[in-house]
């Protein structure tokens, strides 16, 4: 069953294409990562996914009783606005167990009494995170998650996105720039240049010429090679770290790589 | 101040209590109470320019009412609602930028209304009134509506007060949340529309939006919550208003610009307190 279908979508503005003739399936409980330039399209595929932004031509069909859980790429609250983080997350959920709940899995409890406008980018993004988790979504999507988070700690976020499907049971869109996080964590990647350049896995979206044309092939090689070498993480102090989810390695066995 | 004044200010005090001064009392704590929570949203959401232009567009309701022979209180508050509709519209589309069209609208507005005005009212109406407020002209029929309307209009901020904040924090996730946003956007407009009509009469239109945003800015420097600085500034607006009328009192000033004078003085003051808090620590 597809939780969102999108039929032959097209998006313009004034007269400027911004996507056209997108057929994109979200499936239940899969985490599909849409990648591609600047300017591709990417954030605005996502407003229509969330429905936040009606498609010029073409259908989007939802599955009844969806709950979209949204993470922006930044949020929009004005810097007059007094509000503690645990403020911020009872708007979603006013009940207190679910959100302390959501504190512990997030390991944001220190934040709690802090100003939303004194975190840091990574912070703000996991306690946006938190917000969406609260919403108990069937559908998460996430815009950029990774943006304004430092390299140890994206690896872990990242982590930590790919075990929520397991615990909420539901589907994760993301957009994100980091091809070589992207390759390790999804179950399918878009590769997006106004229309849907290549879809599908990673080991084979990473190996279509539309996309090796997109990202050069020095680019697609180095992920090649750094997912099948790729054994530990980093936590957020860059530490080296064992990863229970990384058995990626003995997945891609089959995978030819050049 | 020397012992003189000082003296006299003691004496002045009782007089608000007096009848003469008790209604243009109770009329600006009105308004300063729901002046708080809205400002606020006036400041979360930078719809400051939005107030101006609701406030010059009353005085053209204010013709329209001389003209039709109305209730110039119900002729503003009409006025006002048809523009925040006009403007709600406007905002939904984002082909032009909606600042200079705003601005348009605002300077238009307030020229076609003085014109009309002085052109149709002649001495009947007292346009310095309009423009600066009237408050110790206020009666107890204004006073009443004044209080019913702005019991009603807090009634339904505190009513609609979790998805307005949500609208406030973020318009997009309000939405993908199911909100219905573009409703509650007409709501704010609307209830800023007759809270700027109501108000016309403490402090006039050109000086309304201060009584929105003066006191909610100040309240910021001093609260941690959306509600804190929402009700503090209720406080700080009451405030304003009683050391306003007090001062227009004493020295024989206009009352609406000394409320302001009163409420940028809570400001400074607020800055300092929230500068020491911050530096002592």
């Amino acid at each position: 069953m597809n939780l969102v279908s999108l039929q032959n979508v097209a998006v313009t503005f004034g007269n400027r294409d911004i996507l056209q003739s997108i057929n994109v399936d979200i499936q239940a409980g899969e985490i599909a990562t849409i990648i591609g330039p600047n300017g591709a399209g990417k954030s605005t595929l996502v407003k229509v996914i969330t429905g936040l932004l009606a498609p010029t031509s073409g259908q989007v069909l939802r599955q009844p009783n969806l709950r979209v859980g949204y993470m922006p790429q930044q949020l929009r609250m004005d810097a007059t606005m007094p509000m503690k983080v645990s403020r911020f997350l009872s708007l979603a959920d006013p009940q207190r167990r679910n959100r302390e709940a959501v504190f512990e899995r997030l390991n944001l409890g220190h934040l709690r009494n802090s100003q939303m406008h004194n975190l840091s980018g990574g912070e703000t993004q996991r306690v946006l995170l938190a917000r969406a988790i609260l919403r108990k979504p069937n559908l998460l999507v996430l815009d950029e998650p990774l943006q304004g988070v430092d390299v140890t700690g994206q690896a872990q976020l990242y982590r930590l996105i790919a075990s929520l499907r397991e615990e909420l049971g539901c589907a994760i869109v993301m957009v994100s720039h980091d091809l070589h996080l992207v390759m390790a964590q999804t179950d399918s990647v878009i590769c997006l240049n106004q229309h849907v350049c290549c879809h599908g896995k990673p080991e084979s979206v990473s190996r279509h010429p539309e996309y090796l044309r997109l990202f050069g092939r020095q680019v697609a090689d180095d992920i090649a090679v750094y997912t099948h070498h790729h054994d530990h993480d980093h936590d957020l102090h860059g530490d080296v770290v064992d990863s229970e989810n990384h058995h990626h390695t003995g997945d891609h066995q089959g995978c030819r790589h050049e | 101040m020397n012992n003189n004044q000082a003296l006299s200010l003691l004496e002045w005090l009782p007089m608000l209590t007096s009848e003469l001064l008790l209604l243009p009392l109770l009329a600006g704590l009105c308004i300063a109470t729901v002046a708080g929570p809205l400002g606020s949203f006036v400041v979360w959401r930078r719809m400051a320019y939005f107030g101006d232009t609701l406030a010059h567009s009353a005085l053209l309701g204010v013709a329209f009412g001389v003209m039709l022979n109305l209730n110039l209180s119900l002729a503003m508050v009409a006025a006002g609602i048809v523009v925040s509709v006009l403007l709600w519209l406007m905002q939904r589309q984002t082909q032009i930028a909606t600042d200079s069209l705003l601005g348009i609208i605002s300077h238009s507005s307030l020229a076609l209304g003085l014109v009309a005005v002085s052109l149709m009212a002649g001495s009947r109406v007292n346009l310095f009134g309009f423009l600066f407020g009237d408050l110790l002209a206020v009666g107890w029929q204004d006073l009443i509506i004044m209080a019913i309307s702005c019991s009603l209009c807090l009634l339904l901020l505190l009513r609609y007060w979790r998805p307005l904040l949500m609208l406030s924090v973020d318009a997009d996730l309000a939405r993908v949340e199911g909100l219905p946003v573009e409703r509650l956007r007409l709501l704010l407009m609307i209830l800023m529309a007759a809270t700027i009509a109501l108000a016309m009469k403490v402090v006039g239109v050109l000086l309304i939006t201060a009584l929105l945003i003066i006191p909610a800015a100040a309240a910021r420097r001093v609260t941690v919550s959306p509600e804190a600085m929402a009700f503090v500034a209720s406080i700080i607006g009451a405030i304003a208003v009683t050391l306003g009328l007090l001062m227009s009192l004493i020295y024989d000033t206009p009352a609406g610009p000394s409320i302001v004078i009163m409420a940028t003085a809570c400001f400074v003051a607020s800055i300092m307190i929230g500068a020491k808090r911050h530096g002592g620590v």
